[in-house]
């Protein structure tokens, strides 16, 4: 049985779900764009919240949803920021809110204002070189997109407890070391866009197929990281490598469907129904990647699409031994290596040698890998195992002797995944 | 630091062990999971329990002496095994962790290891 009050409760809670998804960044970002205080910009918001959740089943939905639960937001911020102002005695931070709120325009939600976007300034906060690298992925994740410290926690396979207490910390050091929520200058921008997008991209995980059966897409927050690559793009649509970064994660996502078949085995890359693919996002991928390229800055990102580019043309045009484009990937992965010497990379070059120059040469390149990467690292990466596990094999049909470090290999790869179809596909009896 | 990490496992992929169709699969994991374990050298030993039906649990109450067939209480999730492994830290014991093949049906539960009792 519906009931209009039934109807119009829906209406409300989808329209404040809508704008906690939509909007929740965008707000944060206005909120503590002087005061720097993230927590405090984040209580007021979820207050706001809170209290839309109460009125605008009964009242109505505002015609500009942001404008309303910014204007809250902003009062119970000033309500907790005089509340503390009085209690420390204080009275300067009351009048710095003051001022802040003036800045900010008028308390009367004006339905047709379009409240600016400082969502990028936020970002430069939260992979600003004083916060840790390791929790400003956690960071931007909860203070530009709102997700619970729990769920952060999980993907990042942290305990939800210490999770929490690191994302504090941070915050209290963003508040009180004066990190600031702006731009960085001309100079300084290129470096400190690297870490903005290099914390992007850890939510996203690592995403190409190094070698069949290879577990290297972790994070499951692509979606969310394509989300904030393109607010990266869209306020700084001129560089290259921020283009770069959101056609990767599009041509990694393009291929999300295809890497399961039906009924949820794990698909290598050289299995997978090439109709299986995303299209607009492929089409979506390589316009950014060419406009990118324009610029004539090329860098890791800029490099890791235009592998995927080479990956995918290859697959379309069904020529698997095409020598030429397998050996210009090899080349691609040179030029990522000077950019970004890490394993995934080494990894994915050896893949390549062994596409394009025989197994036996891939392998020899796996197998070098060890003077390059520590012990410690290699011998629980799993992709590289899958590697060595792929190309033994290949060498096993010729040579009989290598069928034992072949499958030894291979059940090395499927003790190191965390994924459970590719520990069936990596343990098949063949 | 010394973690345990205690499996447990669905009542379903208990009986995988005893079902020739999926025993291969099951067995096979595992050791594939505990082979790594050993061969990163983190593994400081453990042990795999049977099935739950072979236990019998013993309480002593008030001076009487209750024992029960199976295991102390029915639930969805059932003790499977221990693996103790030997780490840096708790985000390498939960990496450790996500890898047993109980993390995607079951549940693993990870816990810091009690340093042994002092010689009395």
């Amino acid at each position: 049985m519906t009931t209009p009050d039934g109807e119009a409760n829906r209406e409300a809670i989808h329209a404040v779900e809508l704008a906690a998804r939509t909007s929740y960044g965008r707000l944060v970002a206005l909120l503590a764009a002087r005061s720097r205080d993230l927590s405090a910009a984040e209580d007021a918001l979820s207050e706001a919240f809170v209290q839309a959740l109460q009125q605008w089943p009964t009242q109505g939905v505002p015609s500009s949803p942001d404008a309303w639960l910014m204007s809250v937001a902003r009062r119970r911020l000033l309500d907790a920021q005089r509340h503390d102002a009085v209690q420390a005695r204080t009275l300067p931070a009351l009048t710095h809110t003051q001022t802040e709120l003036l800045a900010l325009g008028s308390d009367v939600p004006n339905a047709e204002r379009v409240l600016p976007d400082r969502r990028l300034e936020l970002l430069f906060a939260c992979a600003h070189p004083a916060i840790d690298v390791s929790i400003r992925t956690p960071l931007m994740l909860q203070a530009a997109l709102g997700l619970e410290a729990v769920d952060i926690a999980g993907v990042f396979l942290t305990a939800p407890a210490t999770m929490a207490q690191r994302l504090v910390r941070a915050k209290r050091k963003i508040r009180d070391a004066g990190v600031p929520l702006e731009r960085p200058s001309p100079e300084e921008l290129p470096a400190r866009l690297e870490a903005v997008l290099e914390a992007i991209y850890a939510a996203f995980g690592t995403g190409w197929d190094a070698a069949d059966g290879s577990d290297v897409l972790r994070a499951d927050l692509a979606d969310e990281a394509i989300f904030l690559a393109r607010v990266v793009v869209d306020a700084l649509p001129g560089e290259p490598e921020a283009a770069g970064l959101l056609s990767l994660m599009l041509y990694c996502q393009s291929r999300k469907a295809a890497r399961r078949s039906d009924d949820g085995a794990y698909v290598p890359l050289s299995m997978q129904r090439v109709t299986d693919w995303n299209t607009a996002m492929i089409a979506d991928a390589e316009s950014l990647l060419l406009a990118a390229a324009r610029v004539g800055r090329p860098g890791r990102f800029q490099l890791e699409a235009a592998i995927q580019s080479a990956h995918i043309a290859r697959a379309r045009s069904q020529r698997q031994g095409d020598r030429d484009n397998g050996v210009a990937i090899v080349a691609l992965y040179d030029g990522l290596l000077q950019f970004a010497p890490t394993v995934g990379a080494l990894v994915g070059r050896a893949a390549a040698i062994g596409e394009a120059y025989g197994a036996a040469a891939g392998l020899q390149a796996a197998d070098e890998m060890a003077g390059l990467v520590d012990a410690s690292v290699l011998h629980v990466y799993q992709p590289w195992w899958a590697l060595r596990a792929h190309l033994l094999q290949r060498l096993a049909h010729k040579d009989a002797s290598l069928t034992h470090d072949a499958r030894t290999a291979r059940v090395r790869a499927a003790g190191l995944t965390q994924d459970a179809a590719v520990r069936a596909y990596l343990l098949r009896e063949d | 630091m010394q973690y345990a990490i205690i499996v447990y496992e669905t009542p379903a992929e208990l009986a995988a062990r005893e079902d020739p169709a999926r025993a291969g699969s099951y067995w096979a994991a595992y050791t594939a999971y505990s082979n790594a374990l050993v061969q990163a050298g983190v593994a400081a030993g453990g042990a795999g329990l049977q099935s739950p039906s072979m236990a019998t649990t013993v309480r002593l109450r008030g001076g009487t002496r209750q024992v029960q067939d199976g295991p102390f209480a029915d639930t969805k999730e059932l003790l499977g095994g221990i693996f103790m492994i030997n780490v840096a830290d708790l985000d390498a014991a939960l990496e450790w962790a996500a890898r047993c093949p109980a993390a995607t049906t079951g549940s693993v539960e990870v816990r810091p290891m009690l340093p042994p009792p002092p010689n009395v």
